[in-house]
């Protein structure tokens, strides 16, 4: 769709990733709170938006979740507790800490989780939200998806604090700490009930980093001619998207037929979500000043 | 002469300065492996080596503040930052530390640094990233905000804000990077804060800067049709402004319109209306037109964001509405 001028602007996909957002999502409450960076299909349709007005959005149409003027960088939904998709690196850090902070001030069990880059770890935020965090022990989960990259920069270039980013949160009093196997949905979906309940049970905030990888560019701009093809492939080898169904059918809990119903639903759900898209008009003129309010 | 694109007359000028001063060096996010966000730098980082040519982590604040002290003990750092918007997380370093450091150390020290940063929006990236912030930085006393429109004036003017002993930021509308013009084969300097008559004409004066001077060549191409003779007035920086050549322009015409493609509410677009109209009444046939970008957050949907930035018709119309003409 991008290719054919139907989505523009900056597109980042999530292709590599699929088992961070499905994993740590399914294990949420409908009243936790989720706030993540641009590259954020992924966590939308984990939680449960709808796929149509996903699309929608990424085209610019009003039946977008925000009219179509947000953008495949900036997807909210605060009827599922998803405050955003944020497009400055590190921006999200503080808002999360404010989402977490409205739990705790009302006393409610919900969890705000933040998901970010270890590219995103170079900003002040990061370390100014982590601190602030453990000080006030807010219930926030930081979830760094560590694909090894921001844009061109592998992260030993921009970092001397070697390849584990988690035993860092410690530093700041963050005691539940966890590294995992971000290939690995059911390893995610582990170590992220044991965060929440460790946050739950008012311990303050917890912290899981997920080693993974993007096996496209950083957004469809980029032409990766930093980094070796081999690298890629090897992690393309670990695709979730082939190695958990073939444990599935490995365990027999489901047959080659059932798989190949679920597939063809995800493909038919993606056509239907492109002839909504299509289908929904371009926003009205009168959009560009609704939500000016000064 | 040779026809070259904005970008490459850029890339021309930072060669030439690496080449020239030993004390120049580039830093910013992935302006070396990765070849530049817009490609600016690209082929850099293996012609000058890591020394000189330095991937930054994304932190803003940090490389930005490091440029500064870099530039305080006599290098001549050029960062980019990836977007004008992201200047935003550094804006303290910006504004409270390269800008008032020589005035507070009484003439003590210097700032040699150079903000290199792509502007402005139209290609739908959405709110956070189609944001120019020239104007915020030219009401800062301390700064000097250079925003070049052609080829030849990016070289030039980079060489000079680079050759400059102040805090200079180097505003790059990206819808510029590919567009072409002439310039000289050897060496040369455009001087900061001499504005820029870009076309003559008798009638009205159409004053901008940057991508808004294609927006006014445009307009003042499509003025002619009906008789009335454009002349458009580039300021090329913001801050020192050239108000001298606008004035004289602005007394010769008669007439004088503002195009300021970023919010109109309290933009540059206002300071220079505010101060033609003050400088020049007596000359005027009527108020001092303005063109603004709308004031609204930039949209993400193409016909949206679209309707929010200014066009050659709404000049003419604004023309038409204020002077009859
Ligand atoms: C403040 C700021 N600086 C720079 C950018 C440009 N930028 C967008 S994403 C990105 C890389 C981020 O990498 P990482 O945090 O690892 O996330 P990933 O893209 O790998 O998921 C950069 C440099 C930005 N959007 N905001
Ligand atoms: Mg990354």
């Amino acid at each position: 769709m991008y290719t054919r001028g139907q989505v523009r602007g900056f597109l980042h996909l999530y292709i590599g990733e699929e088992a961070i957002a499905v994993g740590a999502i399914s294990q949420l409450l409908p009243h936790d709170y989720i706030v993540t960076h641009y590259r954020d299909h992924g966590h939308a349709l984990a939680r449960g938006l709808d796929p149509n007005r996903v699309m929608a959005e990424l085209f610019g149409r009003i039946d977008g979740l925000s009219k179509g003027k947000g953008g495949s960088m900036h997807l909210f939904d605060t009827e599922k507790g998803f405050i955003g998709g944020h497009a400055i690196v590190g921006g999200q850090f503080p808002l999360a800490a404010g989402l977490a902070l409205s739990h705790q001030y009302r006393k409610s069990d919900g969890v705000c989780v933040v998901f970010f880059g270890d590219g995103s770890t170079n900003q002040g935020t990061y370390h100014e939200v982590m601190n602030l965090a453990a000080v006030w022990k807010l219930p926030i989960l930081f979830f760094l998806e560590n694909n090894l990259y921001g844009m061109g920069s592998r992260f030993d270039r921009v970092r001397a604090g070697g390849e584990d980013f988690y035993p860092g949160a410690a530093t700041y009093g963050i005691d539940h700490t966890a590294v995992v196997d971000g290939m690995d949905v059911m390893a995610v979906q582990e170590a992220t009930k044991l965060a929440l309940e460790s946050i739950r049970s008012g311990n303050g905030p917890a912290f899981i980093e997920a080693k993974t990888f993007r096996f496209q560019g950083h957004s469809m701009a980029d032409p990766v001619k930093y980094r070796d093809r081999l690298e890629t492939e090897a992690w393309e080898a670990r695709d979730p998207l082939n190695t958990f169904p073939r444990d599935l059918l490995d365990q027999n809990l489901f047959t080659e037929a059932e798989m190949e119903e679920i597939r063809s639903s995800v493909d038919a759900e993606v056509v239907v979500a492109i002839k909504f898209a299509e289908d929904s008009p371009f926003p009205p003129d009168e959009e560009l000043f609704t939500d000016i309010y000064a | 002469m040779t026809e070259i694109t904005f970008r490459q007359a850029l890339q021309r000028g930072l060669r030439e300065a690496l080449d020239a001063d030993p004390n120049v060096f580039l830093m910013g996010e992935d302006i070396g492996k990765y070849d530049g966000a817009y490609a600016v730098t690209q082929g850099l980082l293996e012609k000058y080596g890591p020394d000189r040519v330095r991937d930054t982590p994304i932190s803003e604040a940090a490389f930005v503040g490091a440029g500064v002290g870099a530039a305080v003990a006599g290098l001549r750092p050029v960062v980019e930052l990836m977007s004008m918007s992201f200047s935003l997380v550094a804006s303290d370093q910006i504004v409270n530390m390269a800008a008032k450091i020589r005035y507070m150390s009484g003439g003590q020290l210097k700032v040699p640094l150079v903000l290199r940063a792509p502007t402005g929006g139209g290609v739908q990236l959405a709110a956070t990233h189609s944001q120019s912030f020239e104007n915020w930085y030219a009401s800062v006393p301390g700064l000097k905000v250079v925003t070049p429109s052609t080829p030849y004036d990016a070289l030039g003017l980079l060489r000079s804000s680079i050759e400059d002993d102040n805090p200079v930021v180097f505003a790059e509308n990206a819808l510029l990077y590919a567009t072409r013009g002439d310039v000289p084969d050897g060496e040369y300097l455009v001087p900061i804060g001499v504005a820029d008559v870009k076309r003559t004409g008798t009638d009205i004066t159409l004053v901008g800067w940057a991508h808004g001077i294609v927006t006014l060549m445009a307009a003042a191409e499509k003025l002619a049709e009906t008789g009335v003779s454009a002349e458009v007035v580039d300021l090329r920086s913001l801050r020192p402004l050239d108000m001298e050549t606008v004035i004289e322009s602005v007394e010769k015409t008669g007439r004088a319109l503002v195009l300021d493609e970023n919010w109109r509410t309290a933009g540059f677009g206002a300071e220079l209306a505010a101060e033609i109209g003050y400088r020049s009444s007596d000359y005027l046939d009527g108020p001092v037109a303005r063109v603004g970008g709308t004031d609204t957050p930039s949209p993400y949907s193409r016909p949206l964001e679209q309707l929010g930035i200014p066009q050659v018709a709404w000049v003419i119309d604004e023309i038409e509405k204020t002077y009859g003409i």
